[in-house]
Parts: C-alpha cells; sequence; structure tokens
C-alpha cells in the first residue's frame, strides 16, 4: 500500500502520521507540498493535525483553499480513500467533503488526553481492523473538536451508518459523561457516503506503538492496508 | 555625522529614563567620547540593563561550575548543549518571562515559550520537549485565577500550535508572588553534534541577512522593563509586551532548519531581549569584527519607524544571520518557500563598531568591544543569611488523625493534581512522548532510537527563603532525583533564578546564599551548569517573591523499555523506601498547610547521601529490578505512597512501624530518599546494604485502600477525589 501525507504549513502531526504508516505499511510514504498541484498516484492519502495556516481564521478555513485540496477532492471523488485526523477533519469539513462543522470546545479550552471511544460501524476500511461496538483507547488534542451539523444531517448521517465513531465511556456509553468536547451526539468520526473518507478528531497516530501508552490506534493503520493492499 | 547629533539634547532626565545611572552614563561618554543620540542612548540602555548585561550577577554566575565530559557548550551561547551519544546532542535553555506574563497573561506566557524555543533552534536542533515552571500568588487573591488562566492558555497556546510537546512543569501559589508572578520556560532540543550552529560573526564583506516576521514596536524597552520593580501604574506597560504569533515561529523552525542542512550559515542570532540591537551586537563582539546595518532594508510594519523604534523593537518570531556569499541564493529560496521575510541588511566590516545607517546617513556609531566589555558589573554588598533555628519534630503538634491530614496535603494548591494545567498542553503530539506529565520526570524518546531523554524542572522556594544556601542545594538534588527516578543518568543542568531587588543586602544575600547552594550541589552530583537566565527586581512596591531558583534538568535513558514511573503496576509487590528518615518538619507543607507555620531550617542536604542514594535506585532501575519509583520530597512519605496509589490506581498495606512520631514518619521531607516498588525486595535490600544505602520494606501492594498500622484506612477514591479536585473548582470559582 501507498500512502500521501499532505503538508501545510502549520501541519505538524504530518511527521506522526508517516511514522504510523511507514510502520503499518513498510513503505515510505510521499509528503505532499500544500503548494503543490500534482498528487502522487496513491492508495491513501491522509489529511494530518496540525494548524495549518495557524488556525487563526479557523480550524482547516485557509488549508480548504489551497491548492492541493482541489486534487485531494478529486482523488477523493473518484475513489481514493482519504483520512483526515484532527486538523484534517477540520480542512474536510470546510471543504465540504464531509458534512458538519467543529466548533471550540465546550469547555473553551485545549483538550489533549486520551479518551474512550465507541467503534459504531466497522464496515469500512478505516475501521474493519475493529469490531463493531469495540470501545478503544484513542488520544485527542484540539481546541475545535466539537462536532456540529443540523439534526436533519445528524438523522441522515446515523440513518446512512455513516458515524464512524463516538465519544464513549469506558463502558461504551454514549452520553453526557463520556463527551470531552461538547460534539453532537457523541460524534468523534463522520464517513462521506461512500465510506472512502473518513475524518476524526481522535488521533490514532498516537496510540500506535507500545511506547505510546496504547496501540488501539494501531489496528485502523493495519485495517487499512489489509483492505487496500 | 550630521545626524548624530540630530536628536534632543541628552538630560539627565532622559538618562535616568533609560535606566542608566550617572556613573554610568559617564562610561558611555567615555566610550563615545562624545554625547550620543537618542538612538545610542538607548543602545547602550538595553545592553547595559540587567537583563542583558547580568551586571549585579555575572560575579557569582562565573563561580558555578560548567564543565564536564558530556559538556559540548556552556553557558554564553542561545543554549547549552551536551553529548547524548550516537553523534547526537540535546540542546536545551530555561528562560524568564515574569515581568510580561503578570502584565498581560495569555501573550507575556506565550511569547517566553516562543522566545526560548527560537534559542534552541537558533543552535541547530529541533525542539523535541517543552517545560515550565510557573509561580502565582495566593489562591484568594482576585488576580490570581486570571493570571493562572492566561498563562497556561497562552503556553499551550504557543506550543501546541508550534507543534513541540509540553511534557513538565510545576507550579506553586504562595501570597510573595501576588505582585510577581514567575514564569519560567525550558525548550530542550536535539541536534547532530557536529553541526551546532554559534553566533561568533566572522568575513568581512559577509551579508548580514534577517529573517522572519516583520519589525513592529511591540516590546519596545522590554528588557528595561524586565530590569526594574513593579509599581502602582505597570499597567501602563501593556505597550510593551510582544504579541506571539507561534505560527510564523513554526514557519521559521521550519526554514531555518532546512537552511542549516545546507553549509550556508557562519552565524545565527535569534532577536529576543532588545531585538536587532542584542542580536547584531553580541554577533559582532563574539567575532571581533564590526557590522554595518542598513535600516531602510528592515522589513517593517509601519512605515514610519524611527532608527531608535527599529533597533529596540522586541517584535518576536525574527532572526539574524551571518551567510556565506555563495548561500545568499539558496537561503533566499528557502525562506521564500515557507514566505518568509528575506532581507540582507547589513555587511560584516573590519572596523569594529556597530554603525547604523538610514537613508544613507549614519544614525549610530559604536565601538562594540567597549559596548560589551565596559558593561557595568557589579559586586553588591550582601548580608549572609543563616540558617535559622531547626524545629524538632517534638515541637510540631501532632495530627490527631492521620488520614485527615493526609486529605488536607493531598487537595492543598501545591501538591493537588496538576491535570486541569497540562491537559490544556499538547503533551503527545511528535509521538515520542513515553512518559507524561505527572511523574517525577517526564520522558521523550529520542526519534527513530530505544533512547530516550528525562526532563525536569524544579525548586521548592520556602526552602530558600529560610535558608539560601540549603535551598539552593536542594532545588539541584530534587531535579537530580526526579531524572533518577526515571532510570535516567543525569547530564547537565540549566537554572532560572528569579530574585527581588538585588540593590537591597537581604535579597542580594539570598541571591548569593543560593548560587552558592546550586554551586555546590552541582559539583558534587558532577552535574554541570550549561545555560540559564537571571530574572531580578521582581518586587512590587518592596515586597520582594520568594527567592526562587528554578533547576531544569536533562538525563539521558540508553534504554526506554527500562524507565519506570510513580504508578503502581499491580498488586503483590513490596514496596521499600530508600533513604534515612529522621522526620524533619520544620518549613514542611504538613507544618504550613495544618498550622499556618511557615519557619525553622529547612531539610539538611547530605550531598554525599544524595549521591550513593541515586546511583543505587538508578542501577537497580536499569537492572530492571525495580517497578515503579517516587523521590519523596513536598509531604514527605504518605504523600508518595498516595501519589503512587493514584497514579497506578493500586491501593497498598503498610506494615512497618517506625521508632519517629506519626506526624514526623509521615509527613517529614528529609531528602535524599526514594519509594521503590519491587516484586524481589531482597535483592533490592541486598543491594543497598553493598552499598551502605539505608532500606526498609514498608509493606505490599494491592487493594484499593491505603492501609496504615494502627488500622487506619484510607480509600483510593476519595483521595483521588481530593487530590484531583482542587485545582479544576478553584478555576471554576467555586
Amino acid at each position: 500500500m501507498k500512502a500521501a501525507v499532505i503538508v501545510f504549513p502549520g501541519s505538524n502531526c504530518d511527521r506522526d502520521a508517516k511514522v504510523a504508516l511507514e510502520s503499518a505499511t513498510g513503505n515510505p510514504v510521499d509528503m505532499v507540498w500544500h503548494g503543490d498541484h500534482d498528487l502522487p498516484k496513491v492508495d491513501l492519502i491522509v489529511v494530518p493535525g496540525g494548524f495549518s495556516y495557524g488556525d487563526y481564521l479557523r480550524g482547516g478555513a485557509m488549508a480548504a483553499h489551497s491548492p492541493i485540496m482541489r486534487e485531494v477532492k478529486s482523488a477523493a471523488e473518484g475513489g481514493t480513500p482519504v483520512l483526515g485526523i484532527c486538523n484534517g477533519f477540520q480542512v474536510l469539513t470546510e471543504c465540504g467533503m464531509l458534512p458538519g462543522v467543529l466548533m471550540r470546545n465546550a469547555s473553551l479550552k485545549f483538550i489533549c488526553r486520551p479518551v474512550t471511544l465507541r467503534i459504531e460501524d466497522s464496515q469500512s476500511i478505516f475501521t474493519a481492523g475493529y469490531e463493531e461496538g469495540q470501545v478503544v483507547e484513542i488520544p485527542v488534542a484540539h481546541n475545535e473538536g466539537n462536532y456540529f451539523a443540523d439534526d436533519d444531517t445528524l438523522n441522515r448521517l446515523e440513518g446512512e451508518g455513516r458515524v464512524a465513531i463516538r465519544y464513549a465511556t469506558a463502558d461504551g456509553e454514549t452520553g453526557p459523561d463520556g463527551n470531552p468536547n461538547g460534539s453532537a451526539r457523541n460524534i468523534a468520526g463522520i464517513f462521506n457516503d461512500t465510506k472512502t473518507v473518513l475524518g476524526l478528531m481522535p488521533h490514532p497516530e498516537r496510540a500506535a506503538d507500545a511506547k505510546h501508552g496504547g496501540t488501539d490506534g494501531k489496528a485502523m493503520f493495519d485495517g487499512l492496508v489489509e483492505a487496500l493492499s | 555625522m550630521s545626524a548624530l547629533q540630530n536628536t534632543p539634547a541628552i538630560t539627565p532626565e532622559i538618562v535616568a529614563e533609560h535606566g542608566l545611572t550617572p556613573d554610568e552614563y559617564q562610561t558611555v561618554l567615555d566610550i563615545m567620547g562624545r554625547e550620543p543620540n537618542m538612538t545610542e542612548l538607548g543602545i547602550f540602555s538595553v545592553m547595559w540593563s540587567e537583563h542583558c548585561s547580568y551586571k549585579s550577577s555575572r560575579k557569582w554566575l562565573k563561580t558555578l561550575p560548567t564543565e564536564g565530559p558530556q559538556v559540548i557548550q556552556g553557558p554564553g551561547e542561545n543554549a547549552g548543549v551536551v553529548d547524548i551519544g550516537d553523534g547526537r546532542a540535546a540542546v536545551f535553555k530555561i528562560e524568564s518571562h515574569n515581568h510580561p506574563s503578570f502584565i498581560e497573561p495569555y501573550q507575556g506566557a506565550a511569547t517566553g515559550v516562543g522566545g526560548i524555543m527560537r534559542d534552541v533552534f537558533t543552535m541547530g536542533a529541533r525542539p523535541v520537549a517543552n517545560l515550565n515552571a510557573l509561580r502565582f500568588g495566593s489562591p484568594d487573591h482576585p488576580r490570581t485565577r486570571h493570571l493562572v488562566d492566561g498563562v497556561v492558555a497562552g503556553i499551550g497556546g504557543y506550543g501546541n500550535c508550534m507543534g513541540i510537546p509540553t511534557v513538565a512543569g510545576e507550579v506553586n501559589f504562595h501570597p510573595a508572588y501576588n505582585g510577581n508572578i514567575l514564569v519560567n520556560a525550558m525548550t530542550v532540543g536535539i541536534a547532530d553534534a557536529d553541526k551546532i550552529f554559534y553566533s561568533a560573526a566572522a568575513g568581512v564583506g559577509n551579508p548580514v541577512v534577517y529573517v522572519g516576521s516583520k519589525t513592529g514596536r511591540d516590546g519596545i524597552h522590554g528588557a528595561t522593563m524586565a530590569s526594574a520593580e513593579f509599581s502602582e501604574d505597570s499597567e501602563e506597560k501593556r505597550p510593551t509586551v510582544q504579541v506571539g504569533d507561534p505560527f510564523t515561529e513554526k514557519l521559521l523552525l521550519e526554514a531555518c532548519l532546512e537552511l542549516m542542512a545546507t553549509d550556508c550559515i557562519i552565524a545565527i542570532q535569534d532577536m529576543g531581549a532588545a531585538g536587532l540591537t542584542c542580536s547584531s551586537v553580541e554577533m559582532a563582539d563574539k567575532g571581533g569584527v564590526g557590522i554595518e546595518l542598513n535600516l531602510d532594508t528592515v522589513p517593517a510594519r509601519e512605515g514610519v519607524m524611527t532608527s531608535y523604534e527599529l533597533m529596540l523593537s522586541e517584535s518576536q518570531e525574527r532572526m539574524l544571520m551571518v551567510l556565506k556569499p555563495e548561500g545568499e541564493e539558496t537561503a533566499r529560496r528557502i525562506f521564500e518557500k515557507w514566505e518568509l521575510d528575506f532581507a540582507v541588511v547589513g555587511r560584516i566590516t573590519d572596523s569594529g563598531a556597530l554603525v547604523v545607517k538610514e537613508k544613507g546617513e549614519t544614525v549610530v556609531d559604536i565601538p562594540v568591544a567597549p559596548l560589551v566589555e565596559a558593561s557595568p558589573e557589579y559586586d553588591r554588598p550582601y548580608d549572609e543569611i543563616e540558617a535559622p533555628a531547626t524545629i524538632r519534630s517534638e515541637n510540631v503538634p501532632a495530627s490527631e488523625d492521620i488520614a485527615a491530614a493526609l486529605d488536607t496535603l493531598m487537595s492543598a494548591p501545591d501538591i493537588c493534581s496538576r491535570r486541569w494545567i497540562w491537559e490544556q498542553y499538547d503533551h503527545m503530539v511528535m509521538a515520542d512522548t513515553v512518559q507524561r506529565p505527572g511523574g517525577d520526570a517526564a520522558v521523550v524518546r529520542i526519534h527513530g532510537t530505544a533512547k530516550g531523554l528525562a526532563v525536569t524542572t524544579d525548586c521548592t522556594p520556602r526552602y530558600c527563603k529560610a535558608h539560601p544556601e540549603t535551598g539552593g542545594r536542594q532545588a539541584v538534588v530534587e531535579a537530580w532525583r526526579n531524572l533518577t527516578a526515571v532510570g535516567a543518568t543525569p547530564l547537565a543542568l540549566t537554572n532560572n533564578l528569579n530574585f527581588g531587588n538585588p540593590e537591597r543586602r537581604p535579597i542580594m544575600g539570598q541571591f548569593v546564599g543560593c548560587v552558592k547552594g546550586i554551586g555546590a550541589a552541582a559539583r558534587a552530583l558532577e552535574f554541570p551548569v550549561i545555560s540559564g537566565n537571571v530574572s531580578l527586581y521582581n518586587e512590587t512596591n518592596g515586597e520582594a517573591i520568594l527567592p526562587t531558583p528554578v533547576i531544569g534538568g536533562v538525563g539521558l535513558i540508553e534504554d526506554i523499555d527500562a524507565t519506570v514511573g510513580i504508578g503502581i503496576p499491580g498488586p503483590n509487590h513490596s514496596i521499600v523506601l530508600i533513604g534515612e528518615t529522621d522526620g524533619w518538619l520544620g518549613n514542611s507543607l504538613y507544618l504550613r498547610e495544618l498550622f499556618q507555620g511557615e519557619e525553622g531550617a529547612p531539610p539538611p542536604i547530605d550531598l554525599e547521601a544524595e549521591r550513593r542514594n541515586g546511583n543505587l535506585v538508578r542501577s537497580e532501575i536499569q537492572s530492571g529490578a525495580i517497578a515503579a519509583c517516587h523521590d519523596l520530597s513536598d509531604g514527605g512519605l504518605l504523600v508518595g505512597l498516595a501519589e503512587m496509589a493514584l497514579a497506578g490506581n493500586c491501593g497498598l498495606s503498610i506494615d512497618y512501624s517506625s521508632d519517629l512520631a506519626d506526624h514526623a514518619w509521615y509527613f517529614g521531607e528529609d531528602q535524599a530518599r526514594y519509594l521503590c516498588v519491587t516484586e524481589s525486595p531482597d535483592a533490592l535490600l541486598a543491594a543497598a546494604a553493598k552499598a551502605n544505602v539505608s532500606a526498609v520494606v514498608l509493606g505490599v501492594t494491592g487493594g484499593d485502600t491505603l492501609n496504615l498500622p494502627d488500622g487506619i484506612t484510607i480509600s483510593i477514591g476519595s483521595l483521588r477525589g481530593s487530590h484531583e479536585g482542587w485545582l479544576p473548582n478553584y478555576m471554576a470559582g467555586a
């Protein structure tokens, strides 16, 4: 499997994503500069975490308009899988590849800690390494992770099985107790309508090796390798 | 030379406003051989400020040990450098941003973090860990909550955006900081040992290049502000605080590291305190050359900035470099790729002078060597501070309820959980954080290897106040112990010496005492000082802070699989106490938190015992014989046990009974002690006996309570509530 990681000015989890992907695939990862117009032919595109363009306007708002995102969008329309992590999720919503928006955390504070998540749907290339209903622990680190969409959109996402991951308690309860940032219906990650694009706030690349204190994120990369190789 | 005189006449009032004494001004006149103009006076003012010249502290700083086989670069550059093997080096320094953070907490703290990161990547290192040491006023003071909130958000705002994990720190609250908080920020970076960049300019005719952000009017006179006491009108100083732009600094970091991978740079210096002035003068002085700057080419935010403003601005995210002439185009391409300003603003000359031109006219002409070397150095008079009388534990009231006393301590502002703070810092970005905040020292993996760096910041100001020399020693040994407790070999330290007004004899006495203590401990432990910062005049209306010499320590872990944390890993392990307990309660947190007493001599520091006990603990951790370890400090033995139980979510039962009175045994703050959790206590006791180290088995792990002799049972759940609750409740205004 060949993967590419998009690098915007201000991306800062690009190297972490590269390390996790190279460890899972055994292949070198293409790092693609935001100003480039050519996307290499790859099996997976990752839009990484960080503060693209400083996020001074709104998380991901500037990056959504960079030249490379036109290419990413068109590759996604052609069926190339795209994974947006944290700031990458924000970018994907800002450029319309995923519905909804990520608002300031309800606490109005940056939150960095491991959270427990429930895998809602394992019928995708991203979540095939998990069981439906499985509770996993993966860190979040964000200021704007509070997922919001109108009720019709939320109902549609749920109806179409496009809620990939929810914040949950260790027992798998998805009430307010398990919600770190105020996200609507505890949503931590969603698919596009073909489940070939996933945006999520948690950082699977920070739970991908034993020294991270947990390896629950590794199954996402391993599942992708299995599905795309 | 007409522009050199074309300014208002320099009156004694103007000299005083620039923080120069009449004697210092006379030296200026002697150096110049004429009256300086305003810009020149401003340059002397910032270069000779306490902040830039260390004029009160230099005499004493020279007494500190700065050498060792591991030291590649000691104090005097942007940061210190130590060898960590495999052709790599750790580069680190700590720096204060106290005054600005009090005036504008978010930006003050943010730019403090930005400044120290620049110091580290200027040397060619990629920053891999940020730390901090914070001191706030009493929780009851009306400003404290606002300051905590702003400082924490500012530190997070800058470090998170840069993508450098903030992994460790310390926080104290005390009324002595009501008018002067302390914000000390430390950065640790990793570089190739043969690709360290220095600041000595060379090569007559070589281009002097300015990169980074444009220069604005922010921060003019920041260095002078940091060299004076506060008074009622400090609010008016808000315009001297700089505004941070972490996104630009992230670009600057990547651009600088990309350029450093080529062979274009002769010298590089970040523009921090005193901006363009300090960076150009230091580069010229270290290289023994002159420098000529053309202000018309300096990227400016506004069109009508004067030479005075351009030379003294402390706008952030700027660097000055001397390039090889053939490297200019390569460098320009890299900075243009990162969309940063790149301007050739001058040349290296053989004049030995700092010459500044504006619109074709010379507006500054100052000989560099005397500007640096004739800077004042004071041997300020001081009072020797004797240790207060020792308070014997029988003269400290015994607590009738040990469980209640523990609960009080675990929820005390100086001991309670700092989770509310460090969850606002991205402490995992770069995916190499092996030990997260909350333990004795954080550990970051050296990327792509099985080695790690352990990092910590430490100081116990109440000990320093009681007896500066003991307090100085204690700060060093606590940092050394914290590194040891995760299995690291301590390499070197950086210090941030925060004190009041050195022109007062008792304050200078605190400074001298603490430096002597730091020197003695650093020598005995072969733990040299490789960088640092001095922050004086932390006073408001004559009320000084507690003496606060913060020590930032860095240690090397050869095998990160062998590192341990403080959390009890599970049941059926033995708990072993290493080191001797006399029940020292003078100036303890027990005395302060339960009986409002801040008196008595601090615990004595036996450097030989520290070394012996620490070396044993480290070698046992490295050999895999210890599963968890915690050094004992604030709050003593029972607080240490409770912290280990909470971190591991596992209870313990103590069956060892000491001859000491309960309160002295449980809460005494005797030094050179560690708690070790092990599956093979006999082997550990045997190793201790062989090393002539005192060690006893206290009990075993297991269950969900702390069980003490005499039937005392404390639930971990209720302790956790007390420990985790105080800070978030306080910040919520509850």
